[in-house]
């Protein structure tokens, strides 16, 4: 594991009223790692995820993003070259597919013609094919095709770092399954440095160098898949055994060979 | 004679030109300044609830006045402003017609265009403006590339239903000076001319409507986000201002401005003035439908040239007085009290308009009514109706302290369907006027005024400051002065009155001139 980290978390807490969203957490994000922060709804791991560019600041501790602490950074500059995929989409529904994508490097104030040729690369980046979706409204797209193109806008402006708000959750399993095989491809090619927030234990494993568990605001654990089936946490080991537990249910209910 | 073949609908589409282009041109100016104003607010205050709320409860109040009102108010209110404007920087503007027309109905745009504005920036699904936040935009960015463009087909609605608020509510600026479609509905009521109304009603609906769904159409492309059927609508209203404001476009305003009240008498009057400025080779127009109040100050400003007054009017409304003075003194007193205002009193016309209490003759024989004296023994058991300013004049308040007059009920009417109510028993007196037809045609009588309470009403043609010297402009009115007695304009007002061909100011102006010239 490359020993700088991307993106450093070091005794960060966030509270919402008397909630503690986010509750003294420290965390490494290694540069060129795919983290995915696992935990259910309300374990505080979509406020983790914002913090890192300022879309939710923090109460207290401290953010270091590539070295630099994130309260002396600009946040409008800082959310340019973060790459940022919301969750369905969350695309410009009055925009071309080709303005969604072009939009950071426009707002970077690079010029047209540039930033026509980024699209079409980045189409062919994300497997869609460019005459039939570049000038097509968000509406007229299907779920994959949307978040592909959720995917080619935060890559739009070459950032060192993605961040994932629960990218494929609301697609239909096979899609789910291409998007996330395609998307873990790329963050090898391009060598990028991935957060993604999930509450699918079987997703965190299946693309994920590490896994982080959130629970109540709390960091229970982190560490790969094997490091963690190693921990005395009761919440996180139950979480583990979910996806073995299905596959052995699916083995017994499918004829011979065929959930593999 | 078939009612689509009567000549006043050629007459009406005269006018069409002039009233339709002014009607456009002041609805566009108060829209585009309501948006201005309004458009702005909204984005301001839309995460602001206090002030949000403040502001949307003062656009709903003024919502709550009349039109009417809303736009009479305008009027004194700049006439205020125009004097402070002159005694601290030297520049005065003009407080009729356009200025206050277009001020009052922006005032009245803004309501629908901030509801919807504000309704439109909250209604966006807030992951788009988180998005936008997301993707590296400023507040100022997101505001100007994603929320107001989402917002827009909302706006859009909210404009739509200024415009046809606009609209609808600009037929109502004629009596404070502004030319629209109204001027075809006033008009036509105080001259029951009814095809001059139905015209009115009918191009200003039709005009609300065309835009309205010109309007709409844009509205369903932002919606849709279909730009062929956005340009379509846009193409449509670009289209439809042009058509309406070209012809009068370049129409030089120059030349004399004849201005006429609420009531047919001066629309015959002005068009008898307008005729023969225009004999003598000077272009003039008329301006009629003005308000009581306003025609006076329009002359003192020089908004118009010349109209007609009535003395007694002029010596309760201007000069305050209460004090009553046989008709010559009184004339002579007021020419000179006008003239410290330089305004000129060139002469009188001949005829006395004087308010006077009218009944039924029948019914003031069966009674033995002959004068108000009389009246006043009866009154408790009797009705009254007077025009609208009537009751709010001094002349009432005069009336009611030399007579002691005390009514069992007293009603407010369009000066000319008084006269019918009364032959019809729907109120037993009026305070109609001594130069109408309809006395003679309903059979009625005015009572003597014994104790001298109404003053003399002599009609009076006076000239704006400006035309002081203009001794072409004297020379063209001196034929007029002294030459119509009370039984020509009389019978000139019952032609007036009529509702056919012959009956239109116009015409009645053109017989007029032929008695006078005899």
């Amino acid at each position: 594991m490359p020993s700088k980290p991307a993106i450093s978390y070091v005794h960060v807490t966030r509270s919402f009223g008397a909630l503690k969203a986010v509750d003294d957490v420290s965390l490494d994000i290694a540069e060129g790692e795919f983290l995915a922060i696992v935990g259910g709804s309300g374990s505080g791991k979509t406020t983790l995820l914002r913090l890192a560019n300022r879309l939710i600041e923090a109460d207290g501790g401290t953010i270091t993003v590539e070295g630099e602490d994130v309260q002396s950074v600009d946040p409008v500059a800082l959310r340019r070259r973060i790459g940022y995929v919301f969750q369905s989409g969350g695309l410009f529904p009055h925009l071309s597919v080709a303005d969604n994508i072009g939009i950071t490097p426009k707002l970077l104030g690079e010029p047209a013609a540039a930033i026509a040729r980024r699209v079409d690369e980045l189409l062919e980046l994300v497997q869609l094919d460019r005459n039939a979706h570049r000038d097509r409204l968000p509406a007229a797209l299907s779920g994959g095709q949307r978040q592909r193109v959720g995917v080619a806008r935060a890559l739009a402006a070459r950032p060192r770092i993605v961040l994932m708000d629960e990218p494929f959750g609301a697609l239909d399993p096979l899609t789910r399954d291409a998007l996330g095989d395609d998307y873990r491809s790329l963050h090898r090619k391009l060598g990028l440095t991935t957060v993604m927030i999930t509450h699918d234990m079987t997703e965190a494993i299946l693309l994920a160098d590490r896994i982080a568990v959130m629970r109540g605001g709390k960091l229970l654990a982190q560490g790969t898949p094997a490091e963690l089936s190693n921990s005395s946490d009761a919440y996180v080991l139950e979480l583990l055994r979910t996806p073995r537990r299905q596959v052995e249910r699916l083995n017994a209910l499918l004829p011979q060979g065929g959930a593999a | 004679m078939s009612f689509l073949a009567d000549p006043r609908w050629g007459e009406a589409l005269a006018h069409l030109p002039d009233y339709l282009g002014n009607h456009v041109r002041v609805s566009l100016a108060a829209l585009a300044l309501g948006l201005a104003v309004s458009l702005p607010l909204a984005i301001l205050t839309r995460n602001r609830p206090a002030p949000r709320g403040i502001l949307l409860a003062l656009a709903s109040i003024v919502q709550t006045v009349p039109g009417l009102a809303l736009l009479a108010l305008f009027y004194p209110l700049l006439l205020l402003a125009a004097s402070v404007t002159l005694a601290w920087f030297g520049v005065s503007f003009s407080a009729f017609g356009f200025l206050p027309a277009m001020l009052a109905l922006a005032l009245y745009s803004m309501l629908p265009v901030l509801r919807n504005g504000i309704a439109g920036l909250n209604g966006i699904d807030p992951a788009l403006i988180e998005a936008a936040k997301g993707v590296g935009m400023t507040a100022r960015q997101s505001l100007v590339m994603v929320e107001l463009p989402l917002a827009l087909p909302v706006m859009m609605a909210g404009v739509r239903t200024a415009a046809v608020w606009v609209i609808g509510t600009a037929t109502l600026s004629t009596p404070i000076g502004q030319t629209s479609l109204g001027n075809y509905i006033f008009a036509g009521l105080q001259t029951q001319n009814w095809v001059f109304v139905l015209f009115g009603c009918f191009a200003s609906a039709l005009l609300a409507l065309a835009v309205d769904q010109l309007l709409g159409l844009i509205e369903s492309g932002l919606r849709q986000r279909s730009r062929a059927r956005t340009a379509f609508g846009a193409a449509g209203i670009a289209a439809l201002v042009a058509a309406t404001l070209v012809p009068t476009m370049g129409r030089s305003s120059s030349g004399y401005v004849v201005g006429a009240k609420t009531f047919a008498e001066q629309y015959v009057l002005s068009a008898l003035m307008r005729d023969r400025l225009q004999a003598t080779g000077l272009s003039a127009t008329a301006r009629s439908g003005l308000g009581s109040s306003v025609i006076f100050e329009a002359l003192k400003a020089g908004d118009i040239d010349l109209y007609v007054d009535y003395s007694g009017t002029l010596w309760a409304n201007q000069l305050h007085r209460t004090e009553i003075k046989p008709r010559a003194e009184l004339v002579a007193e007021l020419k000179t009290a006008l003239a410290k205002e330089n305004i000129t009193l060139l002469g009188e016309l001949g005829f006395e308009n004087a308010y006077a209490l009218v009944m039924p003759k029948k019914k003031a024989e069966a009674l033995g009514i002959r004068t108000i004296a009389d009246l006043a023994a009866h009154a408790s058991t009797l009705s009254i109706a007077g025009d609208y300013e009537f009751f709010s004049r001094p002349e009432w308040a005069a009336l009611q302290k030399a007579y002691g007059l005390q009514f069992r009920a007293q009603r407010q009417m369009q000066p000319d369907f008084m006269y019918a109510a009364v032959a019809g028993g729907e109120v037993d007196v009026i305070a109609g006027y001594t130069s109408d037809g309809l006395i003679a045609k309903y059979d009625l009588v005015a009572l003597d005024d014994p104790r001298h309470a109404i003053p003399p009403y002599d009609a009076i043609l006076l000239l704006a400051p400006k035309r002081a010297g203009d001794e072409r402009l004297k020379t063209a009115l001196q034929p007029l002065l002294g030459k119509i007695d009370i039984a020509t304009m009389r019978e000139a007002n019952l032609r007036a009155s009529g509702n056919d061909a012959n009956s239109s100011p116009e015409a009645v102006a053109k017989w007029l001139w032929g008695k006078i010239k005899q």
